[in-house]
């Protein structure tokens, strides 16, 4: 019901009373008006600007977020409003909707931004009314357009996972810029196209004279070697057709389609030639179908963007063309009757029907006036001076049209060559701001490292060297932290200064390209012989034990002194838990180990601090490249560890 | 051949109409506008109250998951497509969309292909707030791809092969092929306790509650709120 009649319905009910007396039987019982409330001013505050209206003035549109029970889930229980964090502009032509019943499309406003705010708050954007829907629509139809160049481009090129030889063939028919192989195709054809254009041409010259006989065009005095060339195209035209239908995705709509027609059309004449005789009769039908040689000029039109944007302006404007036809063709059946009544008086006259004056009239309303029929009688004169001045004006009206659509298109293509240019460039930046992500979780781990270690080797001054990350950053880096522990395989952090060596197999982490490939060519990790250590055990799993420590960082600190002491398994799986002592270690045997291990480590770090093992990462040979020939310190001190402990780790290439 | 003559007058009125049509200058029609779909599906939650009922979350971070839930997909519902993009966001090196696919059907418990916040808060309430119990049983609906009560060793890789994707193809150590399977084989030897080859519900929530690990992992996210 609308806005507006609501207000007048207890006036009409009041008014009932007038049935009454004529009713014959009695009246149903009124609706109970349970919750009856009395009508109270709300206040919505949209980012700051608070407006405030009757709350039945919002429930008028109870289908929409501010009328249903939806806006519950923003009011604000301390300020007992309704916080929305949009904009305020926008919300002023929403809020008008509710206390008038018409939504109006602010012209300054971004169409999709206001399309955004509409679906935010629950309004279809037909209800906008007349005044401004048009305006609407018809920005509302040029985003689109745009945007559907935008996908248009991104589909062609995304590159394809694998595709069959046909697919790859259909794409180097349509793009040519994907292969050199295509490009080499679509210059050879274009070349052929030319050559037969200017042959057909070329073959209607008057060629010179053959003693004895009159003079000859080109065609008939070298017949042979024109056939050639004519055989030769068609070939090659030939050939391309059926390559083309073969690569067709869907054979049945490619042989309907335009460009398909016209390629027939170009080699039909040639095919018919060869099989009809020197018949007499029907040779002259035959030199009719060589006309048709001349379309093969349209294959250009794959060739060249502004044909086919001509092509595409002519087919949009066929409305347009066709009013103009039928205008010019009633014009000129009006003033050719006319110019034969008034010639017919006059002696000789060339207007002997009124067909012929067509010709008449044709030639004067387009102004080209070439003098082979002129009227005579003084009737006839001004007549034909109307009827020029008319030819103008039909003329002129529907061609700025017709200009008007072409200038549009020829934009719109621009526009898209524009974008296509520029989608380098974005690709590019967005491909930097994925490893910038990539990077900035590598970096927190690497912080997180740092700031552990030092931690560990107590020095204090250089604790907050690590830049903070927000929150929801290292919520989403113990996110990706969480699926490395998942799936065993890791991200390498590398650090010249902590040189933070990682895990064993059971550990794949996330790692830099460059790092790849420099692991993929060392060894395999996983035929290290190792002695059990029975004291560590590691949980196979989805999830691991370090996960279980929500909230501080696990980190892997390499033990590199410990492969010369103790080998480790190479399933081993343990994690550093730097932490106060909120927690047991995990396992009693392993913390004894540590402290082992840490007398010679970390003499300075109170034992509390940690409490479980150390990573048991036995650096295999192979994969430190400069400490092979450096057996790890005994007890090294505090201080030192952390050369000793560089010393034997796989240098990793900068971020 | 009436059928043929039919079609032929169809085609014949088709084409003096579009004759008229080219006359009076009335052909283009707006066919931009045809493919602009005003399908906006709008849905809108159930109260409040009835939801702070329902599920185990507090009037206030209700609101603030709904406002969350709003600003992305103001329709009130959210499709596959939208999903995967959200997770190739938090997985920008690897390829979410497989786990997106097998985590979105065990949102959509009513197979309607779009995700409601009703849908999305009750799976919350599961996962946060849910006893061990719930979380375990929403576990094996994840891993139970065809719904059918049983999670074979297919369905298993499946899952696994699509959480390995997650991680992309930059890793260390290297992926090896048959490092899902491993991983898989070793989830079986634990988890199928008649070794019939498939693991039930049972089996399950038996062996998930023998191992310490997965129990204090699965109080891991109790604070996401």
């Amino acid at each position: 019901m609308a806005a507006g009649v609501a207000a007048w319905l207890p006036f009409a009910r009041a008014a009932a009373i007038g049935w009454m007396p004529v009713a014959n039987c009695p009246m149903p019982l009124a609706p109970a008006e349970k919750n009856k409330r009395q009508d109270e001013l709300i206040i919505l505050n949209v980012s700051g600007r608070r407006f405030q209206t009757w709350r039945t003035t919002l429930e008028r549109y109870p289908d929409t977020l501010l009328g249903s029970t939806e806006k519950e889930f923003f009011f604000n229980e301390d300020t007992k409003e309704y916080f929305f964090d949009r904009d305020p502009e926008v919300f002023r032509c929403v809020l008008n909707f509710y206390r008038t019943g018409k939504l109006h499309y602010p012209r300054y406003e971004c169409i999709s931004a206001y399309d955004d705010e509409l679906a935010f708050y629950g309004i279809l954007p037909e209800i906008i009314g007349d005044c401004c829907y048009e305006e609407y629509k018809d920005r509302k139809r040029e985003n689109a357009e745009r945007l559907m160049d935008d996908n248009d481009s991104e589909n062609n090129q995304e590159s394809m996972p694998s595709l069959s030889f046909r697919q790859t063939m259909w794409r180097a028919f349509e793009n040519p810029h994907t292969s050199t192989l295509a490009l080499v195709f679509y210059y050879v054809t274009g070349f052929f196209i030319a050559v037969s254009v200017i042959t057909n041409v070329v073959e209607t010259v008057p060629c010179g004279t053959v003693p004895g006989s009159k003079e000859l065009p080109c065609g008939e005095r070298y017949s042979v070697a024109f056939f050639c060339l004519d055989t030769a195209c068609v070939m090659i035209f030939t050939v391309e057709y059926l390559l083309r239908l073969f690569a067709a995705p869907s054979r049945y709509r490619f042989i309907r389609s335009v460009m398909s027609i016209i390629d027939v059309v170009a080699i039909m004449p040639y095919y018919i030639g060869l099989v009809m005789t020197n018949n007499e009769d029907v040779s002259g039908a035959f030199v009719t179908l060589r006309v048709f040689r001349v379309f093969r000029i349209f294959k250009f039109s794959r060739h060249s963007q502004g044909l086919r944007i001509l092509g595409y302006t002519l087919k949009s404007c066929a409305s347009e063309l066709g009013f103009l036809l039928f205008s010019l063709t009633m014009a000129i059946i009006i003033f050719a009757t006319v110019m034969f009544y008034a010639e017919k008086g006059s002696s000789a006259s060339k207007f002997t029907s009124i067909p012929a004056s067509f010709w008449y009239t044709i030639v004067t309303m387009t102004t080209l006036g070439y003098g082979d029929m002129v009227p005579k009688t003084i009737a006839g004169k001004i007549f034909g001076s109307i009827c020029s001045l008319s030819g103008v004006l039909v003329i002129a009206l529907p061609v700025p049209v017709i200009v008007s659509n072409f200038s549009r298109i020829y934009h719109q293509n621009q526009r898209a060559d524009k974008r296509r240019a520029q989608k380098k460039a974005r690709l590019a930046r967005i491909r930097v701001a994925k490893t910038g992500s990539s990077n900035a979780y590598l970096h927190s781990k690497r912080n997180g490292l740092l700031n552990e270690a030092l931690e560990l080797t107590g020095t204090p001054e250089e604790e907050h060297m690590g830049k903070t990350t927000s929150l929801i950053e290292s919520q989403h880096h113990h996110l990706l932290h969480c699926l490395e522990k998942t799936t065993g395989l890791s991200y390498l952090v590398d650090d010249p200064l902590l040189s933070v060596r990682t895990s064993t197999i059971k550990n794949h982490e996330f790692i830099d390209e460059q790092m790849f490939e420099q692991n993929c060519m060392e060894s395999s990790m996983q035929n290290y012989p190792s002695t059990r250590s029975p004291s560590l055990s590691s949980h196979p799993g989805l999830t691991t034990t370090c996960c279980s420590r929500r909230g501080k960082k696990t980190t892997h600190l390499p033990n590199s002194n410990l492969p010369a002491t103790r080998l480790r398994s190479m399933q081993e799986l343990s994690t550093i838990h730097i932490q106060g002592s909120e927690q047991p270690s995990l396992t009693t045997s392993r913390s004894s180990l540590n402290l082992k291990a840490d007398d010679g480590l970390r003499p300075n770090c109170k034992a509390s601090q940690i409490t479980t093992a150390i990573i048991s990462i036995p650096t295999p040979p192979a994969l430190t490249p400069e400490g092979e020939s450096r057996p790890p310190p005994a007890s090294p001190g505090p201080n030192t560890n952390i050369p000793s402990i560089a010393s034997n780790v796989v240098k990793v290439s900068a971020l | 051949m009436s059928g043929c003559s039919k079609r032929c007058k169809l085609g014949f009125v088709k084409f003096a109409q579009t004759v008229f049509k080219l006359i009076t200058g009335t052909l283009s029609k707006d066919k931009i506008e045809d493919e602009l779909e005003m399908t906006m599906v709008c849905h809108r939650p159930e109260g409040l109250e009835q939801l702070e009922a329902q599920t185990n979350f507090t009037k206030r971070e209700l609101q603030v998951l709904y406002r969350g839930f709003k600003n992305e997909c103001p329709s009130g519902a959210v499709n596959e497509e939208t999903f995967k993009q959200i997770y190739a966001q938090f997985f920008p090196h690897g390829d979410a969309s497989t786990y997106a696919h097998y985590l979105f059907n065990a949102f959509d418990t009513t197979q309607t292909g779009s995700v409601k916040f009703e849908d999305f808060v009750t799976a919350l309430s599961t996962l946060l707030r849910g006893t061990v119990h719930e979380k375990l049983r929403w576990t094996f609906n994840l891993y139970d791809i065809n719904k059918d009560g049983y999670i074979n060793k297919e369905e298993m890789m499946d899952i696994v092969k699509a959480i390995y994707d997650m991680m992309g193809k930059y890793t260390y150590p290297v992926l090896k092929e048959d490092t899902p399977r491993q991983h898989v084989d070793v989830f079986f030897q634990k988890m199928d306790k008649n070794k019939d080859g498939i693991v039930t519900l049972d089996e399950f929530l038996e062996s998930c509650q023998e191992d310490d690990n997965i129990m204090r992992s699965l109080q891991l996210f109790q604070n996401v709120m």
